[in-house]
């Protein structure tokens, strides 16, 4: 495959940070092996550099659909027990988890 | 004894239905083709014996008491391992999905059943459907039956290749940039991906939302159209899907092409298009002179912004899988790996449920998104879908069909393109752009290449517009060449 | 509440204040399912796939979120507009997808104001709609987050819908603070949007905190303070958190923009992550959703149905009655302007309803209605009842309803006769010659104090049943005679 030495699109650094973000751990090796696929991919992303598309609108829907909307009528539950039982780990009915670090944001 | 092209849905459940023969019989006579060669083929990542066994049986009851079971009685069908099953686990061919059984069918799995299917098993994939060979699997990869040396094309590479190899006649995939039409190709099947909304996502595990659609996979164009129909339709489960009935396409397949107007695509058959090959060009000029010679006008084109199809595919499709596969952080259902902390125990468990190329593009994805990078990435990436978009709209200005090859290649060697994901991404070249436009697409097989392995051409036609890409699906179908490989046998 | 531009937590600093407020919704169902809407209840009931964020599962929205978010984009003078929901990604226990669905770059209502009690106008900056969490319980470590041996997540509340209502930096003191967060719940009740309930957390707020010199007009960088769980902490929290700032500036520091936690034991703010550290969201429009765009016959509709509000009360009741808005805020505040206003329109005296209101009525207005309300009034004010009288005949109609005129003689109050009270009068005086002499000649706060004396005595010889305006009128009388 390619290698990329020079100058990258996404550096090793960028690439442990969004690992981060999306929490993932990499080894070393991979953090390189990841960093090269990556800047390959990004490459290839280029030839969108070179687009004017100032004035084009982004798509956020291939349809123009709009307002689909649902009547406020209580529908049906999960069984409780069907779905703690896929749980990796439960207590009184609820999911359990390690300690929480830091609050949600 | 294989079963053959001759063995249809539409044969089975009418032979069913009238009572000619039971599903149970059906269902035994698949299963012992699946017993046969499933262990070197590995399509399934589950066989569902005994519940097929019990489902075939309430197909029988039911035409016993006279009722009748529904359009696809019998119908042995397989399941893309994406598609939710309740109390049967569905792992995306992921190990994160260890242990997992949804509480819930998928739509499509519902309306199946109603129509009388008996869901067989469910069919290896690409993990989470990032593939185009169904080697990133967690479970083994899946081989062409047809070249047991070759990969069946991913993502749904298990369903094409259960189809493929007689398992079941009728297979649904998911197909988010090509993973239902590019792998029917390399597996000499039909494969059908419908308009983004016609098909109910809900109980489709998402990869990428805006772009994901189920769709048949078959032997035959009229079996995809049969499928299509039970599946399709409003489904208010899911915001995106188009509120009008599924279109009514097994009665238009005979109405030909006559004075229908089609084009081929450049810039995904010309001589820019990189890496397509030499016979696949070769089978698309032969399939545009068979609809000429039905009656159509055919002519080259241009839809110059799907060159740019790639780039935008490659972020927009990351982006959605990075926000989508976030729920997978080992707290309500599936693989923990255990740690200290809560974090801890998500990176641990992210970092062992998930294979290399997910990882990819869920870094890939959060790097599009991230601060600073949306604008250049993500935000540009959606633009140029809206370009692709206007292309297309002048295209069936003056074109009711577009053609393209649905591959570059036939199916290529097992290990051939894993160390190399850019290699691997370049065989959806031709797929991708429907998918940005949320266009219909299909690929009907039409002839061999070189190594004699399947050529598929894929038929382009204007969101809603199914009816007419099965019209010259079917008109392909009925011309394309003598010496089509031994479908249903195992090379 | 004061109506000074500033109220000074210390000297010469003023601090900005700007409050985001989460309401719960008053909906049956959750914003993207039909797992019902329910506070309480055996944890993890209320759960379908899409509260639990199972994969396959797909959101579809609640129209009656949507009408409850225009109904408070309205009551806010919002703009209200075409909205996207968007993506905001974070990993949390409690966030079952590990992105909320909430509205980024176009909420459903734009800029808008709210009026305070006191006629100013605080700015709106925007109300969108977005799903709850569900809600995790610390176990060990005596329930604190930190020091937790593990914790158990419960997701009944997960999904449940919410209005963010995002209001400008225009607060400047916690008496400012407070009067918007109660004027905000007002609306919201008034309209059916929430119940508002700060106890149960159906109502929460957050604090943005910054201080300035007096008579500086650059904003001062600001901390956002989290966990308020009462309008007393919001208070406490603001008086801590600006002369935190202050220290800091005044002892050569600088304020760093942080997210902070308010401690409510320990009575202060700590932090928790700076900006450096903020999360990076990665928003982006929610794909499994179409945009909202409310026609403007909905829209219309809504707004033709929305009840009175807070501020339209107030006014209403300030016109009728002839009194400064603000004075009306208490009987708005306590729902009882309905009979106010009747009570005036069919004759009683403003300042005589209003007085019964504020003093005698704290407890509810029970079985009592404008007509007997404003008969009795006119009794009081015709002399036929002292207040005291008026007072007691009030609390009957109250617990029982009736005819004030037949209440009062079952209690036995006859009017006096005017010449019956002219005697009482005129015996006392002569009783009290010294008294008299310097109520007649004193100077006005001498002639105050005798009038007392003399209204006093009166009450004892007469039981309270005299009238204090005719005694004082009569007095009045013979002293010029
Ligand atoms: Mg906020
Ligand atoms: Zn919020």
């Amino acid at each position: 495959m390619t290698e990329y030495t020079a100058r990258q699109r996404i550096s090793r650094s960028e690439v442990a940070h969004v690992a981060d973000l999306a929490r993932l751990s990499l080894t070393d090796q991979e953090l390189d092996a990841f960093t090269n696929q990556l800047a390959a991919v990004l490459d290839h992303a280029a030839d969108l550099e070179a687009l004017d598309l100032t004035d084009v609108e982004p798509m956020i829907h291939p349809l123009p659909v709009h307002n689909v909307l649902r009547p406020d009528v209580v529908g049906e539950t999960s069984d409780r027990n069907e779905v703690l039982s896929c749980a990796p780990s439960i207590e009184n009915e609820q999911f359990r988890v390690p300690p929480v670090l830091g609050e949600s944001p | 004894m294989s079963p053959s092209k001759e063995i249809t849905a539409r044969g089975l459940a009418a032979e069913v239905r009238s009572g000619v023969r039971s599903a149970r019989s059906v269902l035994e006579e698949h299963l012992s083709v699946i017993d046969a060669s499933e262990k070197e083929i590995h399509a399934f990542n589950l066989v569902l014996i005994e519940d097929a066994r019990a489902a075939a049986d309430v197909v029988d009851a039911q035409v016993a008491a006279g009722d009748d079971p529904g359009p696809l009685a019998g119908v042995p069908v397989a399941l893309k391992d994406n598609i939710c099953t309740r109390g049967v686990p569905t792992t995306c061919s992921s190990r994160i999905l260890e242990g997992w059984r949804p509480p819930y069918n998928a739509t499509v799995v519902d309306r199946l059943v109603a129509a009388g299917a008996v869901v067989v098993g469910k069919t290896n994939l690409d993990e989470f459907g990032m593939g185009s060979s169904t080697e990133n699997s967690a479970f083994g990869v899946t081989r062409n039956p047809l070249d047991l040396r070759k990969v069946p094309g991913g993502s749904s590479g298990g369903s094409a290749a259960a189809v493929a190899a007689g398992f079941t006649p009728l297979a649904l995939g998911s197909d988010t940039g090509g993973s239902i039409r590019q792998p029917a190709a390399l597996c000499g099947v039909v494969g059908v991906k419908p308009t983004y909304g016609v098909v109910s996502r809900y109980g489709l595990v998402a990869f990428a939302s805006s772009l994901d659609q189920i769709g048949p996979i078959s032997r035959t164009v009229a079996d995809s159209a049969l499928m299509l129909e039970v599946i399709g339709g409003h489904d208010r489960r899911d915001s995106t899907s188009i509120p009008v009935p599924a279109p009514d396409l097994t009665s238009v397949l005979d109405r030909g092409v006559e004075g229908l107007r089609i084009g081929i695509i450049e810039e995904l058959s010309g001589d820019g298009l990189e890496g397509i090959a030499v016979d696949v060009k070769a089978r698309l000029g032969e399939a545009a002179a068979a609809l000429e010679a039905a009656g159509a006008t055919v002519a080259a084109t241009s839809v110059p912004s799907t060159v740019y199809g790639l780039s935008a595919y490659y972020v927009v499709a990351p982006a959605e899988a990075s926000s989508n596969l976030a729920r997978y952080d080992g707290v309500r259902f599936g693989l923990r790996i255990d740690a200290p902390n809560a974090g801890d125990m998500n990176i641990a468990t992210r970092t062992a449920g998930f294979g290399d190329e997910v990882k990819r593009r869920i870094m890939l994805g959060t790097y599009a998104l991230s601060a600073g990078y949306y604008d250049a990435y993500y935000g540009k990436s959606q633009k140029v879908r809206t370009l692709i978009m206007n292309d297309f709209a002048r295209a069936y200005e003056e074109f009711d069909i577009l053609l393209s090859p649905t591959a570059p290649t036939t199916a290529f060697p097992i290990g051939e393109k894993t160390s190399d994901p850019m290699a691997m991404y370049l065989n959806d070249v031709c797929t991708i752009s429907s998918n940005l436009a949320g266009h219909p697409s299909m690929s009907v097989p039409f002839g061999l290449g070189n190594d004699g392995m399947p050529i598929g051409i894929q038929v382009l036609a204007p969101a809603t517009d199914e009816v007419t890409m099965f019209r010259v699906a079917a008109v392909l179908e009925s011309t394309a060449p003598a010496g089509h490989p031994a479908i249903g046998g195992v090379a | 509440m004061s109506t000074n531009a500033t109220t000074e937590i210390v000297p010469g600093w003023e601090t900005v204040i700007g409050l985001e407020v989460h309401a719960e919704l008053a909906t049956a169902t959750k914003l993207f399912s039909g797992a019902p809407n329910r506070f309480g209840g055996e944890p993890n009931t209320n759960i379908d796939p899409v509260s639990l964020g199972l994969p396959g599962s797909l959101p579809v929205l609640n129209e009656k979120a949507v009408e409850l978010a225009i109904r408070v984009g309205l009551a806010l003078h919002c703009r209200v507009q075409r909205s996207v929901f968007s993506r905001k990604n974070y990993f949390y226990p409690d966030m079952p997808k590990d992105f909320q669905i909430s509205q980024y770059d176009l909420p459903i209502n734009g800029e808008g104001w709210l009026e305070l009690a006191d006629g100013r106008r605080v700015g709106i900056e925007r109300a969108h709609l977005e799903e709850d969490t569900g809600k995790s319980t610390h176990v060990g470590g005596g329930g604190r987050i930190h020091e937790a041996d593990y914790s158990l997540v419960d997701y009944n509340r997960a999904g449940v819908p919410l209005i963010e209502i995002v209001g400008a930096p225009d607060l400047r003191s916690p008496e400012d603070a407070r009067a918007y967060v109660s004027e905000l719940r007002s609306i919201l009740v008034a309209i059916g949007a929430s119940d508002g309930k700060m106890e149960e957390g159906s109502m929460r707020v957050d604090c943005n905190v910054s201080v300035r010199a007096l008579g500086e007009t650059e904003l001062g960088t600001r901390c956002e303070i989290k966990n308020i769980n009462s309008l007393r902490s919001l208070g406490r929290a603001i008086v801590y958190e600006a002369r935190r700032q202050v220290d800091l500036v005044t002892s050569g520091g600088r304020v760093e923009q942080q997210t902070r936690h308010w401690d409510e034991a320990e009575g202060s703010t700590h932090k928790l992550r700076s900006k450096e550290e903020a999360y990076d969201y990665r928003y982006f429009p929610e794909p499994d959703l179409v945009p909202v765009e409310p026609s403007d016959e909905w829209i219309e509709s809504i707004r033709a149905a929305l009840p009175m509000l807070p501020r339209e009360r107030r006014r209403r009741l300030a016109d009728e009655a002839k009194i400064e808005t603000a004075a009306a805020a208490l009987t708005v505040e306590r729902g009882m302007d309905d009979l106010a206003v009747e009570a005036i329109g069919l004759g009683a005296d403003p300042v005589r309803v209003l007085v019964h209101l504020e003093n005698n009525l704290a407890d509810g207005i029970g079985s009592l209605s404008a007509g007997p309300f404003a008969a009795l009034i006119a009794m009081e004010v015709d002399g036929n009842l002292t207040s005291t009288q008026t007072k007691t005949v009030l609390a009957v109609l109250v617990a029982d309803g009736g005819n004030p005129a037949e209440v009062a003689t079952e209690l036995g109050f006859e009017a006096m006769e005017a010449e019956e009270l002219e005697v009482i009068v005129d015996s006392l005086i002569a009783e009290h010659p010294q008294d008299w002499l310097a109520f007649t000649s004193g100077d006005d706060k001498e002639r105050k104090k005798k009038a007392g004396f003399f209204v006093g005595q009166i009450m004892k010889v007469t039981g309270g049943q005299a009238d204090g305006r005719a005694v004082n009128e009569l007095l009045a009388r013979r002293a010029d005679a």
